[in-house]
Order: structure tokens, then C-alpha cells, then sequence
């Protein structure tokens, strides 16, 4: 098929808007056709999603299954996938219809609360697919309007505020970019990706109302999209808007936030800083480095300290993002697959976790760690589950989180070791916060009155996470399932990148001789 | 020779002998009785007379010595005003007439303003800019204080009539320094005499005087004090006049004398309109956050838009007048969707303008909630909308010739613009559930509210082939 990425991504939208025209009512017949229409929407998508990853040949490392149509003057609608792009998206379908059957128990707006998540899927799909600049900038920035949406009218008590600091502060981040995606066009004549990964911008110093740049234009443009992916990630000290997001959010809106909004950051960095900017990327990498270490570090103290479970994993959240940034920015093998494998595990991991949060949240309504202790006697299956991703997210071996820790701290170690030091100790604190986390809600003795009455995992909820304990084991003991797609995209990214970082260094040892 | 330029000149023309005869049937017939009447009828031809020239063959034609000059340019802006004038007098009948306000003179005076309109995107001469320029104020001036039992509609007519006297006054002093350095009053003259050394410093200083009447017509920063009291004073429907097509030929008029009769001095003008644009972009952003009435935010909201669009003709070139026109037709075709959801804002059959009124108001009507969530959206510039595509392009047209520093100013201030029409939308959608608005729409006004919202959407696969008429009117300006 000439156009499966388009069918992939349209899929949700063309359900969505199935959903905004022809369905009438808020009564009870139309909240149940409104969910199952999602869930068969999200399923085949993403069964017609695993016929990419059939045709898709990873040996061959350019885009495959491109195609392109003309959009506004001089831009593109072209989409396509590589070895890098492709597992997010088959994350972004694998999750989706366990999304929409985690939220079986909404029951205010239904349909429109489907409908926004219909339409963030076509925009996840959409931002992993684009190769067109301007088009990767259009629906990367219209995700905010559906996550606006599902902060703000299905969130918690403090939704307003927690659904604009998210809207304005990733806005804030994102429009330099755009500039920079202007200037690039302006540089290269084109916004077609694949020819931009081949365009050498300009690197030599330039100066900037009295200071000289290093790197010069890439530094520059480096920086515009670092903004918006540092923010999208998110890197400390620009993360403060995520625990907000995640505690208001409701379990679904979390689960997605969590899983896939925040690769964006980190797939922004493989598909644009690193392969454009390298000069930029090389100058800067060693604040990018120390930001993630400090990341690591300062943010599982932090988590140490949350009486809020869902805040508690939105700060591992931000140490994990740590790992990825670390391992991009080491510019090796092993710390790129690093990352990806990180980025992919972490989907699987912290969705999860949310969703573990999300089962007792149903039952008591608080997400106070105070509130339970004991919840083995009453939930074994539950307390099961749970342990099992405690125990990924602190990166046991077996579990995929092990892999991607593991690779990502190889990979520093050949490039930095003083980094990878200190990053390894933030691998000591995440035990310490998880372990403690788990203790304090799963075991201790069930004192609490109201914990008493509390009953384990339906079905429904059973059947939500075999498919995520499974590919968490499977990706744990079988991590070339992912490695083999990407080794050859990566291995070609670093072999396009090494001669212009060598010819920058050349050139500015021969400016300083 | 009279003949041909009559013939250039006959949209104008029939439009101008309609005003005055609709004017003397309803003197001498039923006065207001006829109002009805002639709201239809105006609309009418104002649409007929934009269907005309919007099919009437593409050539540059001028009349009167080069005083009037109907290009390309002159009728896609022509078009836009024409259109954008029948809509918004079709929207206003219902509220005219549910605050007794059906009179006759109101689109006599609309059609009078539509002729100054077009006069002024076809100037080709500081008379004929003046002429046009006056015959639109002066019927402005006329319709802001519409309601005369109304203090603050008085307030408002009046306060634009001395702040535009003042403003014309600066423009005429302008115009008469320009024409004792330059010994001509035809554009074409003017830039003949500036020649390409550049400008000498009376004709720099003449310039300066135009650009301040000018700024004033866009309400630029600092000479937009009076566009928040003149939304908010006059009758809605006049502001959803205001709001659309004399924002399009002010702004047509900006570019016409800029690149008409100084386009050898880009760079001269270039960094004054800029610095207009920024304090724009910013003052509309900042100040509209506290705003309750909408009426006074969509002035502020106006005043930001206006800084977006002079950043296109800061470029100077051919892109940025296209990015401008693109933008000022995205502009105006949000702003006709979203004053006909205002004109309908009412509780227990009064008018309400207080933004806390939209509270919940997604429970009461969802699909018109939607409709201007989309809207709101799009004003921000939030992509996919078209909205943002209107901003894309001037930010283009910024970048390419250098202007950096004010595209950067740009997305930062749309980014805190970006925080009062998320305002609204959170009223409507998660705020505290209070008594809704209860107004019924009017199938007009509810059609429009959902072609413009329909628009704003599925704009994105092309644009609906704007940008390339933008593209060729542009070209014709700058030929």
C-alpha cells in the first residue's frame, strides 16, 4: 500500500469525527457506543500499524514508505519512517487502545472526551511521521490543543492552573524553534527533512550583539530547538510543568503524556538537533550532559520526597528522561540505541505506572501515599503488577528499564566517564524512591478502615496490562527485537555527523594555531 | 478621456450614486420604516459589487493622471472590503432592531464608508489617499456614536472624531511637506523625486507625518489609545464593522503609499513600521490580559493582529505585502465568525459583553462553544488552525529580509497573547457553572459562526487557493 502511514495516522481522526457528527445524546446507550467505536478505532489502527512494521526493512537506512503529496506553496505534506521514528510510532498504536480501555469509567462527556484523544493519536502518529519541517512543527505544536483540553475540562481540583502552565510554557518553548525552522528554509531553500539531514548549515563563529558564537548559526538554531525539546523532554530546569500536568491530568491523559508526549523531546533531538545541528550539538553537549546528570540526580531526591504517587512518577519520569539526554549526547553507538530503547521501555514502564496508580485511584480517590498501606492482603494481583514495574522502573535486569539504563550509561562511559559517575548513583537513588514507594503502599499491615473493603483488579484492568507486562519481559530478555531496528539508523546517523564534527574541530584548531 | 476613467472608476461610481439615492428614497418615503429595506439592499449590491470586480479581467488601469489606480492589488483589497462590509451589515439588522437601532442612515453611511474604502486602496495620489481616507472617517465618525442616547456611544464617536481630526491634521501636514520637497502629489512623482540616493531630510520628515496618520488608521502602538474605547462605546454591530473591512483598507492604504510612492526608501520606513509592529504585538498582548468585557479584548486583540500584519510590510518585499494580504483575509474572516457569536451574547433579552457570562457556556451550546473554541484558537495562532499560517507567513516574509529580532518579538508576544483567548476558552469549557448566556442565533449569524470556524479547520489543506491570489496581487503592487 502506496499510503499506509496516512491511513495509520488518519485512522483516529476520521473515527473522531465520525464521533463529532453522528453521535447524539449523553445518555448511557451513547457513552458505551462512544467508547467501544475509540477502542475499535485505536485497535486497528493499530493492527494495521504492525503491517509497517512488517514491510519496513531495517537494513536500509534511509525513509521507507515515503510519500508526498504538495501542501501549501513550496511546502510538503511527505511522510515516512526510519529506523529511529518507526518504534515510536508502533508505541503511540500499541498504547492507545489500552488508553481508551483505562478510561471505561469516564462518564462525564464522553464523547468528546474520546474525540480528544482520537485527535491527539492522528498528531502523535502524525509528529513521528512528518518530514516535512513545517509540517512536523504544525502537528507537533496542535497536540497542545487536545491535551489543553483533556488537562482542563477532565482533570483534578487544580486543573486551570496545571493545564496553562502546560499549554503556555511548551508554547513558549516551541516558537523559537519555529524560527529557527524558517531560518533554515531560508538557509536551505527547502523544508523537506531527508534533504535538510544532508545540509551542511553554516558553523563558522559569528557574533551576536558583541559575543561570539561558537558553532555559529547551528549553535544558534541548536539552541531555538533546544528550547523546545528541553521543555518537551523535560530537562531540569525546565520540568516543573510536568508534575502540574501529570498530578490534574486524568489517568488516560497521563498515561499518554507520560508514555508518548514526552518522547517528542527526545525524538526531536535524534531526528533534528544531532543529524543538523552537530557543530551546534558538539559545542553544547557538555551543558546538555551536565543538565541530565543534574536531572538524575536532583529529581529522584526530589521524588524521594512526594506524599503525591502520581507526582512521585512524574519526577522518576523526569530522572529517566535524564538517561535519554545523557545517552544522545554521548554521540556513540550504544548510547543513541541507549536512548531510544530507554525512550520505548520507559513508554511501556511509566504508562503502567500510571495506570497502577490509576486502579486504586478509581477505588479511593486519592492519590495520597499516606492514604494506603497494606493493599497485599486485599490485592495480591495487584500488588503483583505493581511490584513488577516498580521493579523495571528501578532498572532490574530481565526488565526492558534494565537495558536502557545499562546501554545509556555504556555509552557515557566511553564518552564522558566523569558523567556516567555521577549518573550511576541516580541509578541507586530511583531504587530507593520506588522500593520505598511500593513499601509503603503494598505492604505494612492494612489498618486503614477504609482500605479494608477494597477489591483487586477486574478483569478489564487485568487484560490493560498483559500487554504491557509482556513486552516490558520480552523487550527485558530480548532487546535486539528493538536494537536491530534501530542499530542501522543510528550507526548511519553517527556515520553522517563524524566527518563534519571532525572537519569543525579541524578547523577550529587550525583557527586557534 | 473622461470616458475611460469613468469607466475605471464605476464600482466607485455606481456605489456612490446608490448611497445618495437610497438616501433620498428614504427621506422622502418612509424614513426609518424603510430601513429594513435598504440593509438588503446595500448588502446586496456591496456583495454584487464584489462578485464584479473579484471576475473583472486582471489588468492595471489607471484614471484621473494616475490618481486612481485599479490593479491587481487594488481589487483583491477591494474585494475583501466589499464582502466583509455586506456580511457585517447583513449580522447587524437583528441587533439593530432588537435595541430599536433600525434606522436608515446606517447603511447609507456603511455603503458612504465602503466608497472611501475603496478609494483609499486605490489612491494613487495624496488627494485621491486623502479623499478616500476622510470620506471612510468621516462616516465612521458618524456610525461609532450611532446610539445617541447612549453616553458612551457619544463618548466614543467623539473621541475618535478629535483623536482622527488629530491624526488627519498630522497625515495633511505630511502630505503638504511631501509635496513642497518633491513638487508632485502623484505617487508616481513622489518616487521619481526621491530617486535612489534616498530620501532628502523634508521628504524623510514629510514621511514620518504620514506614517503617524497612518499608524493611527491601523491603530498601531502609539497611536491606538482610542481603538479600546471605540469598541467598547459604539453598538456591537459597528464594531464588528470596525473590526473587519476599514482594518483591511487602512492597512491596503499603508502598503499602497509605501511602496507606490516611497519604494526607493525601504529601508527608511522599514524600521519605523517595525518598531510599530513590536510595540504592537506587545501592547496588544499584555494589556488585553486584563480585560472582562470582549469587546474591549477583541480591540486589544485587534491592535496585536494589526502589529502581525505591518511585520509583513516591514520585509519590504513582494512576500512580506503577499504574507499581509494572506493574513489580513485569515484576519478578517476569524473576526466576522467570532462578532457574530458577540452580537448574539444576551441574557433575559439584554446584551451582555462580560467574558464571565461564556461560564459553562459548552453545557448550554455545545456546537457554538466549539465553534469559537476554534476561533479563539485560530486568533492565537495555534497551528493546525489557519490562523497560524497567517503568522507563518509574515514571520517568513520577517526572517527573510533580516528582521530577526522582530520575529523573535512576534512569537514571544503571541505567546502571552496566546493566554486571554485561552481564557475564554477555559470560561466555556472548565470553568464555574453560573447562569449561561440564553440568546438565541439567527440562522445567519449561526451559519456564519460555523463557516468561519469551518474554515479556520479545514484551511490547512490549502488555504482555499488564498495565498496564491495573494501572491499575483502582491506582485502587481511592487511590479
Amino acid at each position: 500500500m502506496e499510503n499506509l502511514l496516512s491511513i495509520v495516522t488518519f485512522l483516529p481522526l476520521v473515527a473522531a469525527v465520525i464521533l463529532a457528527l453522528f453521535l447524539r445524546g449523553e445518555d448511557a446507550a451513547a457513552q458505551r457506543s462512544a467508547k467501544w467505536l475509540a477502542l475499535i478505532a485505536t485497535t486497528t489502527t493499530f493492527v494495521v500499524s504492525i503491517t509497517i512494521w512488517l514491510q519496513f526493512d531495517p537494513s536500509n537506512t534511509g525513509f521507507q514508505m515515503v510519500e508526498e503529496h504538495d501542501w501549501l506553496g513550496g511546502l510538503k505534506y511527505k511522510m515516512g519512517v526510519d529506523g529511529i521514528s518507526i518504534l515510536f510510532v508502533l508505541l503511540t498504536t500499541f498504547l492507545m487502545p489500552l488508553v481508551i480501555a483505562a478510561s471505561w469509567n469516564v462518564t462525564d462527556r464522553v464523547k468528546e472526551y474520546m474525540i480528544a484523544f482520537l485527535v491527539l493519536e492522528t498528531l502523535m502518529i502524525a509528529v513521528f511521521c512528518a518530514l516535512d519541517l513545517i509540517l512536523f512543527y504544525v502537528v507537533f505544536e496542535a497536540g497542545l490543543i487536545p491535551m489543553f483540553l483533556i488537562v482542563g475540562i477532565w482533570g483534578g481540583k487544580d486543573r486551570i492552573y496545571a493545564a496553562f502552565k502546560f499549554f503556555l510554557y511548551t508554547l513558549l518553548g516551541s516558537v523559537l524553534m519555529l524560527i529557527a525552522m524558517i531560518a533554515m528554509y531560508m538557509d536551505a531553500g527547502t523544508t523537506d527533512i531527508p534533504t535538510l539531514l544532508h545540509h551542511q548549515f553554516s558553523s563558522s563563529p559569528i557574533s551576536v550583539l558583541g559575543f561570539s558564537i561558537i558553532g555559529g548559526a547551528q549553535t544558534l538554531m541548536f539552541l531555538a530547538f533546544f528550547a523546545s525539546f528541553a521543555v518537551k523532554m523535560p530537562m531540569w530546569p525546565v520540568h516543573t510543568w510536568l508534575p502540574d500536568a501529570h498530578v490534574q491530568a486524568p489517568t488516560a491523559g497521563s498515561v499518554v503524556l507520560a508514555a508518548i508526549l514526552l518522547k517528542m523531546g527526545g525524538y526531536g533531538f535524534l531526528r533534528f538537533s544531532l543529524p543538523m545541528f552537530p557543530v551546534g550539538a558538539e559545542v553544547m553537549s557538555g551543558f546538555v550532559l551536565w543538565l541530565s546528570v543534574i536531572a538524575i540526580i536532583y529529581t529522584s531526591l526530589v521524588a524521594l520526597m512526594q506524599e503525591d504517587m502520581k507526582k512521585l512518577i512524574a519526577y522518576s519520569s523526569v530522572a529517566h528522561m535524564g538517561f535519554v539526554t545523557m545517552g544522545i549526547f554521548a554521540f556513540n553507538q550504544q548510547g543513541l540505541d541507549g536512548a531510544i530503547f530507554q525512550m520505548v521501555s520507559h513508554g511501556f514502564i511509566s504508562g503502567a505506572l500510571f495506570l497502577c496508580v490509576g486502579v486504586i485511584y478509581d477505588r479511593m480517590h486519592t492519590r495520597e501515599i499516606a492514604a494506603y498501606g497494606g493493599l497485599v492482603v486485599r490485592m495480591p494481583a495487584y500488588a503483583m503488577i505493581f511490584m513488577l514495574f516498580t521493579m523495571a522502573n528501578v532498572g532490574l535486569p530481565g526488565t526492558s528499564g534494565f537495558v536502557g539504563e545499562f546501554l545509556t550509561l555504556v555509552g557515557i562511559f566511553k564518552a564522558n566517564t566523569a558523567v556516567a559517575f555521577f549518573a550511576t548513583s541516580g541509578v541507586i537513588l530511583s531504587a530507593g524512591y520506588a522500593l520505598w514507594l511500593y513499601r509503603r503502599v503494598v505492604f505494612g499491615d492494612l489498618i486503614k478502615e477504609s482500605l479494608k473493603s477494597i477489591s483487586d483488579m477486574t478483569a478489564r484492568e487485568k487484560w490493560i496490562f498483559a500487554p504491557l507486562v509482556a513486552m516490558t519481559i520480552l523487550l527485558g530478555v530480548y532487546p535486539s527485537l528493538v536494537l536491530d531496528v534501530t542499530g542501522p539508523a543510528v550507526a548511519a546517523l553517527l556515520h553522517d555527523i563524524e566527518p563534519v564534527l571532525a572537519a569543525a574541530k579541524g578547523g577550529a584548531q587550525a583557527a586557534t594555531h | 478621456m473622461i470616458n475611460a476613467d469613468l469607466s475605471v472608476v464605476a464600482p466607485e461610481l455606481v456605489l456612490a450614486v446608490f448611497a445618495m439615492l437610497a438616501l433620498m428614497y428614504a427621506v422622502y418615503r418612509g424614513k426609518d420604516a424603510e430601513a429594513p429595506l435598504l440593509f438588503w439592499l446595500t448588502a446586496i449590491v456591496l456583495a454584487g459589487l464584489g462578485a464584479w470586480i473579484g471576475l473583472s479581467p486582471n489588468v492595471t488601469e489607471t484614471a484621473f493622471n494616475g490618481a486612481f489606480v485599479n490593479d491587481g492589488y487594488a481589487r483583491f483589497l477591494k474585494v475583501m472590503i466589499l464582502f466583509s462590509a455586506a456580511i457585517v451589515l447583513f449580522l447587524s439588522q437583528p441587533y439593530l432592531k432588537r435595541n430599536k437601532l433600525l434606522q436608515f442612515e446606517f447603511p447609507i453611511l456603511i455603503a458612504l464608508a465602503t466608497v472611501g474604502m475603496m478609494m483609499m486602496v486605490s489612491a494613487g495620489d495624496l488627494m485621491a489617499l486623502y479623499m478616500g481616507l476622510e470620506l471612510q472617517s468621516l462616516s465612521l465618525y458618524v456610525i461609532a456614536s450611532f446610539r445617541r442616547d447612549s453616553a458612551r456611544s457619544t463618548e466614543a464617536g467623539l473621541k475618535y472624531f478629535v483623536l482622527g481630526a488629530l491624526s488627519s491634521g498630522l497625515l495633511l501636514y505630511g502630505a503638504s511637506l511631501i509635496y513642497g520637497y518633491a513638487g508632485t502629489t502623484t505617487f508616481a512623482g513622489i518616487t521619481a523625486a526621491t530617486g535612489d540616493e534616498g530620501l532628502s531630510l523634508g521628504l524623510l520628515i514629510g514621511l514620518v507625518f504620514l506614517l503617524t496618520g497612518l499608524a493611527f488608521k491601523v491603530s498601531a502602538v502609539p497611536f491606538h489609545m482610542w481603538t479600546p474605547d471605540v469598541y467598547e462605546g459604539s453598538p456591537t454591530p459597528v464594531t464588528a464593522f470596525f473590526a473587519t473591512a476599514p482594518k483591511v483598507a487602512a492597512m491596503g492604504l499603508f502598503a499602497r503609499v509605501m511602496f507606490d510612492a516611497f519604494g526607493n526608501a525601504t529601508a527608511d520606513w522599514g524600521q519605523i513600521i517595525a518598531l510599530l509592529s513590536v510595540m504592537s504585538m506587545f501592547l496588544g498582548a499584555v494589556a488585553a490580559i486584563g480585560q472582562t468585557n470582549i469587546k474591549r479584548l477583541m480591540a486589544y486583540s485587534s491592535i496585536s493582529h494589526m502589529g502581525f500584519a505591518l511585520m509583513g510590510l516591514t520585509a519590504g518585499t513582494e512576500q512580506g505585502v503577499q504574507a499581509m494580504l494572506i493574513y489580513m483575509a485569515i484576519y478578517i474572516t476569524m473576526n466576522i465568525g467570532v462578532f457574530a457569536f458577540i452580537l448574539n451574547m444576551e441574557k433575559d433579552g439584554q446584551a451582555v459583553t462580560d467574558i464571565a457570562s461564556l461560564n459553562m457556556y459548552s453545557r448550554v451550546e455545545p456546537l457554538r462553544a466549539a465553534a469559537l473554541m476554534v476561533l479563539m484558537f485560530s486568533l492565537a495562532g495555534i497551528p493546525p488552525l489557519v490562523g497560524f499560517f497567517g503568522k507563518l507567513y509574515v514571520l517568513q516574509a520577517a526572517v527573510d529580509s533580516g528582521f530577526i529580532w522582530l520575529a523573535i518579538g512576534g512569537v514571544i508576544a503571541s505567546v502571552i497573547g496566546a493566554f486571554y483567548y485561552l481564557r475564554i476558552i477555559y470560561l466555556m469549557y472548565f470553568g464555574e457553572p453560573r447562569d449561561a448566556l440564553d440568546g438565541t442565533m439567527p440562522a445567519f449569524h449561526w451559519a456564519a459562526l460555523m463557516a468561519s470556524a469551518f474554515v479556520m479547520l479545514v484551511g490547512i489543506i490549502n488555504l482555499f487557493g488564498v495565498q496564491g491570489l495573494a501572491g499575483a496581487a502582491a506582485a502587481t503592487l511592487l511590479k
